[in-house]
């Protein structure tokens, strides 16, 4: 019965993430925060920042990516086995892609009204700008005392903004980052 | 991604023209949920209805979820190794460099211009400092740009 509440809840949150889901990617990265972090707390802030780093890695939606991560490690952290965390994995990224379903559905229907409708333009002409707010947000609340533990992590953090300004390739970066934080946090056993 | 898609869509299967596909790709930017997934969606919905839709849908998500699901099941039993921990420690600033990083060009392209920069920076410190849910901000911008419209509409009419 905890299972079933623990399905629900998950299919909910992430109808709710893919409904308000405007911009994708990165605008997306507050909402799931907020829902999956803050209010439900199925996962850690740094739990999420490695889901981040991992859809940075890897071909794939952030979006759909998160969804697939914490529908499993939410249902299977509670203490159910791997089979019921591939199910919670299937809710949250089916439950995450219904709003795109239903509004791209209604969207082809409409394609030629909606092609430079005002009202849309209007609402465009504030959303974008809005969205642009959200990534930074993304941004701020990833750069929390979890994230930078010293000085150190600011130091990989100034230079690889430099280097993707540059244009470097973000899974490149994502690499030497890790081989760096090999070496300024050795492992200790 | 968005290349790929359109090699694949206009000119090898011919499913769009190229018009069509600019036009399309506008309005599933500003559809909610990721790009590709709309971009699929409404491929499949013009070539086969809604059940196309279905399948595409399928299509465009499916790789993902096994690599995310593969890796979810292995992270999950390698995350307390210590040399893991070392190496996401080095990993999470960059994560949030990679996201900050294009904020100012993409600010560009989303037409933010000193007038309206009061916007995003508005929209940021609510949603970081206050921990207003973007749910609410989505909301308000529709509903103001929509308000906005009408009042410019009833300004020329006078």
């Amino acid at each position: 019965m905890e299972l079933m509440e623990l399905y629900i809840s998950l299919f909910l949150t992430f109808l709710k993430i893919g409904v308000f889901g405007f911009g994708g990617g990165y605008a997306m990265l507050p909402l799931i925060q907020r829902e999956v972090v803050d209010i439900h707390g199925w996962i850690t802030v740094s739990d999420f920042t490695d889901i981040v780093a991992i859809s940075q890695t890897t071909p794939g939606p952030i979006a759909f990516n998160s969804a697939t991560y914490i529908g499993y490690t939410s249902v299977t952290e509670m203490g159910f086995s791997t089979g019921q965390g591939i199910i919670g994995s299937a809710i949250c990224t089916t439950a995450v892609s219904i709003p795109s379903l239903i509004i791209m559905t209604i969207i082809s229907a409409f394609f030629f009204k909606l092609k430079g409708n005002p009202w849309m333009q209007s609402s465009l002409s504030i959303l974008k700008p809005a969205i642009i707010g959200l990534i930074a947000a993304a941004a701020l609340m990833l750069m929390n005392d979890y994230n930078f533990i010293d000085y150190k992590s600011w130091i990989i953090f100034g230079v690889v903004v430099v280097a993707s300004i540059k244009k470097m390739d973000p899974i490149l970066l994502i690499v030497l980052s890790g081989v760096a934080g090999l070496l300024l946090y050795p492992p200790s056993f | 991604m968005i290349p790929l898609i359109r090699n694949e869509v206009v000119n090898k299967k011919l499913w769009l023209g190229d018009d069509e596909f600019m036009d399309m790709l506008a309005l599933a930017q500003s559809a909610p949920g990721p790009i590709s997934l709309n971009t699929a969606l409404f491929v499949g919905n013009k070539r086969l209805g809604f059940k196309g839709s279905l399948f595409c849908g399928a299509g465009i998500i499916l790789p993902s979820f096994i690599v995310i699901l593969l890796i979810a099941v292995l992270f999950t039993q390698f995350k307390e190794n210590p040399i893991i921990e070392s190496i996401f420690k080095g990993i999470r600033p960059a994560v949030v460099a990679l996201i900050a990083a294009p904020l100012l060009g993409l600010s560009k392209s989303a037409g933010v211009r000193l007038k309206n920069i009061w916007i995003p920076i508005t929209v940021a410190l609510l949603v970081w400092l206050l921990k207003i849910s973007p749910v609410y901000i989505i909301m308000f911008a529709i509903l103001f740009g929509i308000s906005y419209y009408l009042f410019i509409k009833l300004k020329m009419k006078r």
